[in-house]
């Protein structure tokens, strides 16, 4: 311990955007503003409602599973330099991640409004399944997009999309992915904004999309800041996490941010390496650029035309990043690291076989990039983990990857 | 709701605070259009489409063929204010290697041929990362007029007010029907050209009727005083136009020129230009 007391500074947990630091803001259409000024004012007035948060911590209760349990990984961090490794299990969810807790928040707001239509992005479809799952509970209309290449690689989160009863309108603009995605759903409000509401999945976009996900999604590290003191006495050393857009990072690390003996760590896909073209690192690769109605960090040319962002899971498949992450790098507050698909691949199977979860691979890249920070750190070292998702998603792509499945999704045996 | 300002306000002489600052070439396009005839024909393409030479050629094809004021498109490559075919034509011009640089060629190029003022119609990130009083200077060395900004609004845009103000650069901004009346203030007092009046919720693709709401904006517009107006999103026939400028000064077309231009080249978008000009009352 240092006796060194730090200066009282506010409280990193004040931002309440729309900017944070340089970062953040709303460059969108004028057709939106007004949507947005809504949503806005309707959050705000949302948040000082007491029967607004009973409800949804009554949906967490008894539709989502919260609180979400922790889960120590003790055969798993052997691998981590022997660190103590706990595990927030957003995985056991309802409908599988973390998303839903957004989506849950969302949607509510979305009926106070009077909205009866939702519209969603989304990338490994985890964010479209979280939506279409609320509208059906909540009586809306859905129609979510997605990318054409992802809708070939999640084809079994597409057909549960349907199976809720939502319309799922693959994306054939652009690279044909996430990014391409958002543009869509963006042209789609802006001709039915009265009807509709956009549920944007992660904490991008314009403001004040990057606030109201985070606040929908802290209930993650409130929650496990207290679980993690409960079972070992003290606050973690390390909170970790994968960074696409950036909701379940921020979800874990708000709550921390005030912690500074707490080391935060985000996870970005690195796919096939940060020196080749092929990766989705945007905080470590990117620089300052505007990309669908936010100021961050994002992959761009020198033209600042976005540029292709690859990684094997389509959740972190995504050029740019929440506004928040981009502030809390640039203050030193949070470290972003590059894992590689093949690093991301390896950590998935190792909690596969060591503890019997089969991780989302977007999940996986948090995991590898624990079983770095656990070598580092070494065995003292208590760390926390976001276990974003779960992998049943995934099971075609990291068969085919591991020769469990050919081609064509067959078993080899 | 009555219309009490649908005859089009052409000789208005009131000039907003910035207009004053700096003589807008766009505004005095649209004016003198509104003098000698009905109103103005804006017309858009976008540059590097189908090659940068082509998207020259046809620009000046638009010209000569009765358009008032020339829109150039910068291709993005995310461009969420945008319809499928500018999308098509925006992604044909990226993938054919357009720079943002080709931009500053074509309208220097345009500008030596024939005399309408262009102006630029870009989203946020290219001009940021080129810089935005770079961008600037390097427009008006070119000899363009100024900037549509269909991603950023007043209140999001006070470094490019700042450099417009020092460079005298045309700036548009959009009005949607969804905006309040202190955003249409707001709109007006800031824009210097004309106000871009987005006339149905929607984005950019031809339609065969033109929304109410349009003529309902432009009301709104006119109250809170603004005097030059382009109606646009959606405009492509002859009678179209001539119905807009019944109550607005200017009619912006886009899509229709594009696939005219993607169908049938250079000679096909300038045989629509002329159709399109009919409208106007030439
Ligand atoms: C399980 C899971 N984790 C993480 C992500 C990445 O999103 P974010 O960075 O917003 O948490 C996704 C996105 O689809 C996901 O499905």
């Amino acid at each position: 311990m240092t006796d060194i007391i730090p200066p009282q500074t506010a409280s990193l947990r004040a931002e309440s955007g729309p900017f944070f630091g340089e970062f953040g803001g709303r460059f969108m259409p004028e057709s939106l503003i007004a949507a947005l000024d809504e949503l806005d004012e309707a959050y705000q007035l949302a948040k000082l409602d007491p029967e607004f948060h009973r409800e949804l911590a009554e949906l967490g209760r008894t539709y989502t599973g919260r609180p979400s349990i922790l889960t120590e990984v003790p055969r798993f961090g052997r691998h981590a330099g022997g660190a103590r490794i706990i595990l927030k299990r957003e995985d056991l969810n309802h409908t599988g991640s973390h998303k839903i807790n957004n989506v849950l928040g969302q949607a509510l707001l979305a009926k106070r409004i009077g909205k009866h239509r939702l519209i969603a992005e989304t990338g490994a479809g985890q964010h479209g399944v979280a939506t279409a799952t609320a509208a059906a509970l909540f009586g809306m209309e859905c129609v979510v997009y997605m990318g054409e290449v992802d809708t070939e690689r999640q084809a079994l989160n597409v057909a549960r999309m349907r199976l809720l009863g939502a319309e799922v309108i693959p994306v054939t603009s652009g690279t044909r992915t996430l990014k391409d995605a958002l543009n869509e759903a963006f042209r789609d409000w802006v001709a039915n904004v009265e009807s509709t509401h956009y549920l944007l999945g992660t904490v991008a976009g314009p403001h004040p999309f990057p606030v109201m996900v985070r606040d929908f999604v802290k209930v993650i590290g409130e929650e496990a800041r207290q679980q993690v003191i409960d079972l070992t006495g003290a606050l973690p050393d390390a909170v970790t996490a994968c960074v696409g857009g950036g909701s379940n990072a921020i979800g874990i690390f708000h709550a921390f941010l005030d912690d500074t003996s707490v080391g935060l760590y985000g996870y970005e896909a690195a796919g096939l390496g940060v020196d080749t073209l092929e990766h989705a690192a945007t905080i470590t690769k990117g620089r300052p650029g505007v990309l669908h109605g936010s100021r961050s960090y994002m992959l761009q040319d020198a033209d600042g035309q976005t540029l292709d962002s690859h990684s094997i899971s389509a959740g972190l498949d995504y050029p740019g990043v929440g506004p928040e992450h981009a502030w809390l790098a640039s203050i030193g507050r949070a470290n972003y690291r590059p894992v590689t698909d093949a690093d991301a691949m390896a950590a998935f199977r190792l909690l596969c076989t060591t503890e019997g979860i089969i991780p989302a691979i977007e999940s996986a890249h948090a995991l590898a990039g624990t079983l770095e920070l656990g070598r580092e750190l070494g065995p003292d070292a208590t760390i926390l983990v976001s276990l974003s998702g779960r992998g049943d998603k995934d099971v075609e792509t990291a068969g085919r990857y591991f020769d469990v499945l050919d081609e064509q999704g067959n078993a080899i045996v | 709701m009555t219309d009490a300002t649908s005859t089009s306000t052409s000789t208005s002489t009131s000039a907003s605070p910035v207009g004053a600052a700096h003589p807008s070439p766009v505004a005095g396009a649209i004016r003198r259009a509104n003098t000698e005839r009905a109103g103005a024909l804006v017309g858009y393409l976008p540059v590097g489409f189908p090659s940068l030479d082509e998207s020259i050629d046809a620009a000046v094809a638009l010209v000569e063929n009765g358009v008032d004021v020339l829109e150039l498109g910068l291709p993005y490559s995310d461009p969420v204010m945008d319809g499928p075919v500018i999308q098509r034509a925006t992604v044909a011009a990226l993938q054919s290697g357009f720079r943002l640089t080709d931009a500053f060629t074509a309208v220097e190029r345009i500008r030596a041929r024939v005399d309408a003022p262009v102006l630029l119609m870009t989203y946020w990130n290219p001009v940021l990362q080129y810089g935005v009083d770079r961008f600037a200077d390097d427009l008006v060395s070119a000899g363009g007029a100024g900037l549509i900004t269909p991603d950023l609004t007043v209140d999001s845009g006070a470094d490019w007010l700042a450099t417009s103000d020092r460079t005298g650069l045309d700036r548009v901004f959009l009005a949607a029907p969804t905006s309040t009346d202190a955003r249409l203030r707001l709109a007006i007092e800031h824009s210097r050209g004309f106000v871009y009046t987005v006339s149905t919720m929607g984005i950019t693709g031809a339609r065969s009727d033109l929304d109410a709401a349009a003529r309902t904006l432009v009301g709104r517009l006119r109250a809170q005083g603004a005097d030059s107006l382009a109606v646009g999103i959606g405009v492509s026939t002859a009678d179209q136009i001539a119905e807009i400028l019944g109550y607005a000064d200017g009619a912006i077309v886009g899509s229709a020129l594009v696939k005219a231009l993607a169908d049938g080249g250079v000679d096909a978008v300038g045989r629509l230009a002329a159709q399109l000009a009919v409208g106007t009352g030439r």
